[in-house]
């Protein structure tokens, strides 16, 4: 299974020239840029573990690109993912977020169903790899 | 502008409430002295007047018939503040190309209005002057809100940003689909429409705007299948998926009925169509920001009014209207599908949806500034007619924050829906990369196309079926417009 | 990239495109005096003009090997120069954004375990695909005190010299004989620098006029007699310690102002006209200090 979040998910896996390439268009755009990672990958897991804050003032995409690396080496078997933040009135939210880092293998997601009243049912989506404690999941 | 007259100056004092019949701009409803206020609620209405009515005449006769007028005298007047509530028409300038056309510009004062209310704002504005004698034709092309007036209406209930941070989506146009065929699918079989679809790679699927509870579907038969059919592909991919459940029914009492159904179904989105009414529009706007509902609007039968340039009222206007009234997304126009739109008067559509303030764009047929005072931003929806193909074109016209729906594109894929999903997914990730990374995707997206198609063959079927077809035929709506020295 | 066999690569083109005889023009003009320093500039600009061709052509010596050290006293220019190098580079392709970051030790070094890497790091992120200058460079190594975390900061920097030099340019700047001592120390950082570029002090004359420039910038003259008097003082200065060049200049230049701001406050409920308020006079350079004490 392969988790399809994040904007480029349905290509193949990006090299390290076409994610440098999406940073350098971020920060043309003044937006900042940031890493994340987790091991849970429900789709409402809103908030991704930080790895260091979001860079405000660089320059270049190489400078991102240390940061990238040192996550996925620290977390060879996480999600990552690189966020780019536009601060500007009116947005002040994400402007692109896709998926750097994976592990080797994504058992995906059950789903669960409650029977409700009538013909009704609740549903909760739950990922296979939370059955385990953080950090043993990949 | 000709020369003033006789019958173009305003009477002042008895000569004015004397009982007879007075030309309307005799009545004061022509003004061009008159600078409008920043809390004037401003409209420009395209006239054609009847042979042998001055324009300035013919704008005076809008502005009076839609504020205090009637077509003689009446000493009533002076019991109120009649120069405050008289609309005054207060420049006329001909179209350029069009002879017989006049551009009118008519100021309200605020008090004119209810605050809040868009049932209100029409009836006043377009309530009573569109049948008039005197006119050939007219129609509404463009209206300005003072901020004072645009604070009292809470707009869109989640807003572009909001619901991107929901569905957890960003850096790209959403992707949707309507279910096809538009009728008759039963409820277990329209799931699967929606299941195939949602899975293979679609954000979105979209009830029709004529599917409201028939026969051949009861709509609780649907939703409930849908939110199964939602729910898996959820599962399936890690994404948030949702479908478009369509609430309209005959009432309002009924349409909350069932949209409540659709929340408790878990449901992040719902969808009204424009035939309710702006009342009923504003009542599930209001419903849909207490229950943390995204609301999807379809813009049904605006095309009997909006479409023709000289009668009529311009989208542009509905667009403002349903903006403040608030929704969250509206079908605004595609350019390149099977559906009118030119480039230009669909990309100042979507300016006035998405932006925070409009710049005055004439090219676009932006006729006035307008701040919208914090007001969300709505999604606009391309949909008709498009397919992946023309995925380099939809790109460069309609930007980033816009649901893309691919109906046949989808569900007619010749590998089947999914299929039709995945190829219209990579189509667009790969031509986002292309544009991200500098490249000149008007010129190279076939070439784009072709590489991206090389890794999948879905989209690849896809090219080799629609890659030739395109819907080309000359836009009724165009805008009007001269570069003065001041705009250009 | 190998082109053909009969291609003569235009240089004139070439350097007309880059837009580096603006930079090395600049430089000609506001810098004053610094001629071995200027040549310098211009040799290497024409080494990587022409490299750049010798690439074109199917030519290739290997990356060229870019991080410099300046050396020379306080004042002599080095962080200006340091500003143009990076625009020079930018201009020719061999550095990608072309800004500038000064750091000293301190902003490379931590006060604690583990406070080091992140804070080199960072700073490295900053810089890259631009020019990193560190000023006072020999602070970053203190083998007397064995709990000193600036040989963390050298290690981090050696390596990102060698293996990422297509993203970051160094600049090491400082005395020349603490450089030197430092140099024999790490010869792993000496083996990394390509060109060494010595800043030597400026003459009298040249500090003259520097001084008049730096005038003419801010808008003042100086009258005959103070012009003179400036000139002695610069010859009285330079030989006291404590001399940074072009700052000192500055700084002298500023008491001036002050005292012919003082002196003019004193006259007030006359009229003051405007060559007054431009001109620094004779009394007002005289009263410094170096004219009184003896050297």
């Amino acid at each position: 299974m392969r988790v399809t979040q994040g904007t480029f998910s349905f290509l193949p896996d990006l090299t390290d020239r076409q994610i440098a390439s999406q940073i350098e268009y971020c920060l043309g755009n003044g937006w900042a840029v940031s890493v994340e990672y987790t091991d849970d990958p429900h789709p409402r897991n809103t908030y991704w573990e930080m790895f260091g804050t979001p860079m405000f003032d660089i320059h270049d995409a190489a400078g991102v690109m240390t940061e990238v690396n040192a996550c996925r080496k620290t977390f060879p078997n996480h999600y990552i993912k690189v966020n780019a933040f536009d601060s500007t009135r009116g947005r002040e939210s994400l402007r692109l977020s896709f998926i750097v880092g994976r592990p080797a293998i994504e058992p995906g997601f059950g789903l669960l169903r409650q029977e409700g009243p009538g013909r009704s049912v609740r549903y909760t989506t739950r990922a296979y790899a939370t059955e385990r404690p953080e950090g043993e999941r990949y | 502008m000709r020369v003033l007259d006789e019958t173009k100056r305003a009477k002042t004092g008895a000569a004015r409430y004397r009982p007879g019949v007075l030309k309307y701009a005799q009545m004061g409803y022509w003004n061009p002295e008159y600078t409008p206020a920043a809390t004037d609620v401003l409209a420009l209405f395209r006239i054609t007047p009847q042979e042998g009515v001055e324009p300035e005449e013919a704008a005076a006769a809008v502005a009076g018939e839609s504020s205090t007028a009637t077509w003689t005298v009446v000493w009533t007047d002076r019991l109120t503040a009649c120069d405050r509530y008289r609309a005054k028409a207060y420049r006329v300038d001909p179209v350029p190309g069009a002879p017989g056309q006049y551009f009118a510009y008519i100021a309200y004062d605020l008090d004119l209005f209810e605050p809040g209310s868009i049932a209100n704002l029409s009836a006043s504005v377009i309530g009573n002057v569109f049948g008039f004698k005197p006119l050939k034709a007219l129609r509404l092309e463009d209206m300005r809100f003072p901020a004072a007036y645009v604070k009292t209406f809470a707009g869109p209930p989640t807003g572009i940003v909001v619901e991107r941070e929901r569905l957890d989506k960003f850096g790209r146009p959403l992707l949707g689909a309507t279910v096809k065929p538009k009728l008759g699918l039963s409820g277990k079989n329209y799931g699967r429409v929606v299941y195939e679809a949602l899975k293979g790679g679609l954000d979105f699927t979209k009830d029709d705007e004529n599917i409201n509870s028939q026969p051949f579907m009861h709509w609780r038969d649907r939703f409930l299948y849908c939110m199964e059919a939602v729910n898996r592909a959820q599962a399936a991919t890690g994404e948030v998926k949702g479908t478009y459940l369509n609430v309209t029914a005959g009432t309002l009492e009924d349409m909350y009925e069932r949209a409540e159904f659709a929340k408790e179904l878990g449901s992040v989105i719902v969808m009204i169509d424009l035939v309710i009414g702006y009342t009923a529009i504003q009542s599930m706007s209001r419903w849909a920001r207490r229950n943390d509902m995204i609301l999807h609007l379809h813009r049904a039968g605006h095309s009997t009014y909006t479409r023709q340039k000289n009668h009529g009222v311009s989208f542009r206007v509905i667009s403002k209207w349903m903006r403040l009234a608030g929704v969250d997304h509206i079908h605004a126009g595609t350019v390149v599908g099977k559906l009118e739109g030119d480039p230009n008067s669909v990309q100042g559509f979507y300016n006035v949806l998405r932006e925070g303030r409009n710049a005055l764009d004439l090219p676009r047929g932006i006729f006035f500034e307008q701040d919208w005072a914090g007001l969300h931003g709505v999604m606009p929806v391309a949909s008709g007619g498009i397919h992946a193909g023309q995925m380099h074109q939809l790109l460069h016209y309609l930007g980033e924050d816009v649901v893309l729906q691919f109906g046949g594109g989808t569900i007619g894929h010749p590998m089947g829906i999914a299929a039709g999903a995945v190829a219209n997914r990579v189509a667009l990730e790969a031509m986002v990369l292309a544009r991200n990374e500098g490249r000149d995707i008007w010129n190279e997206g076939p070439g784009i196309l072709a590489a991206a198609a090389r890794d999948c063959a879905p989209l690849k079927a896809a090219l080799d079926v629609w890659g030739e077809v395109t819907f080309n035929y000359a836009s009724t709506d165009t805008p009007d417009f001269v570069p003065t020295p001041a705009v250009a | 990239m190998n082109a053909q066999i009969d291609e003569s690569p235009d240089l004139e083109a070439a350097y007309r495109d880059s837009h580096v005889g603006e930079v090395l023009d600049s430089l000609e003009r506001e810098l004053v005096g610094l001629a071995p320093v200027k040549s310098r500039i211009r040799d290497i600009a024409a080494l990587l003009l022409i490299d750049k061709l010798r690439r074109a052509v199917g030519l290739s010596s290997g990356p060229p090997a870019l991080h410099m050290s300046f050396t020379g006293n306080p004042g002599t220019g080095k962080t200006t120069v340091a500003m143009r190098m990076a625009e020079i580079l930018h201009r020719l392709g061999y550095v990608r954004k072309g800004h500038l970051v000064a750091v000293t030790r301190d902003d490379l070094v931590g006060q604690y375990i583990g406070h080091t890497a992140p804070k080199t790091r960072e700073v490295l992120k900053r810089a890259m695909g631009g020019v990193l200058f560190i000023d006072e460079a020999y602070y970053l190594y203190r083998p007397e005190n064995e709990r000193d975390y600036g040989q963390e900061a050298i290690e981090i920097l050696l390596q990102v010299m060698e293996n990422q030099r297509d993203d970051l340019v160094v600049i090491l700047a400082g005395y020349k004989d603490r450089m030197e001592t430092f140099f024999r120390s790490n010869p792993g950082m000496s083996s990394r620098i390509a060109h060494h570029i010595d800043f030597p002090d400026y003459t009298a004359a040249e500090l003259v006029a520097i001084a008049r420039l730096m005038l003419q910038q801010m808008q003042y003259r100086l009258s005959a007699p103070a012009d003179e008097a400036l000139q002695e003082y610069i010859e009285k200065r330079r030989a006291q310690p404590h001399f940074a060049n072009a700052r000192s200049i500055r700084n002298a230049l500023d008491r001036a102002r002050l005292r012919q701001a003082s002196r003019l406050f004193e006259r007030r409920g006359g009229t003051i006209c405007r060559q007054e308020l431009e001109t620094i006079e004779e009394p007002d350079i005289r009263a410094s200090r170096v004219f009184s004490a003896n050297a």
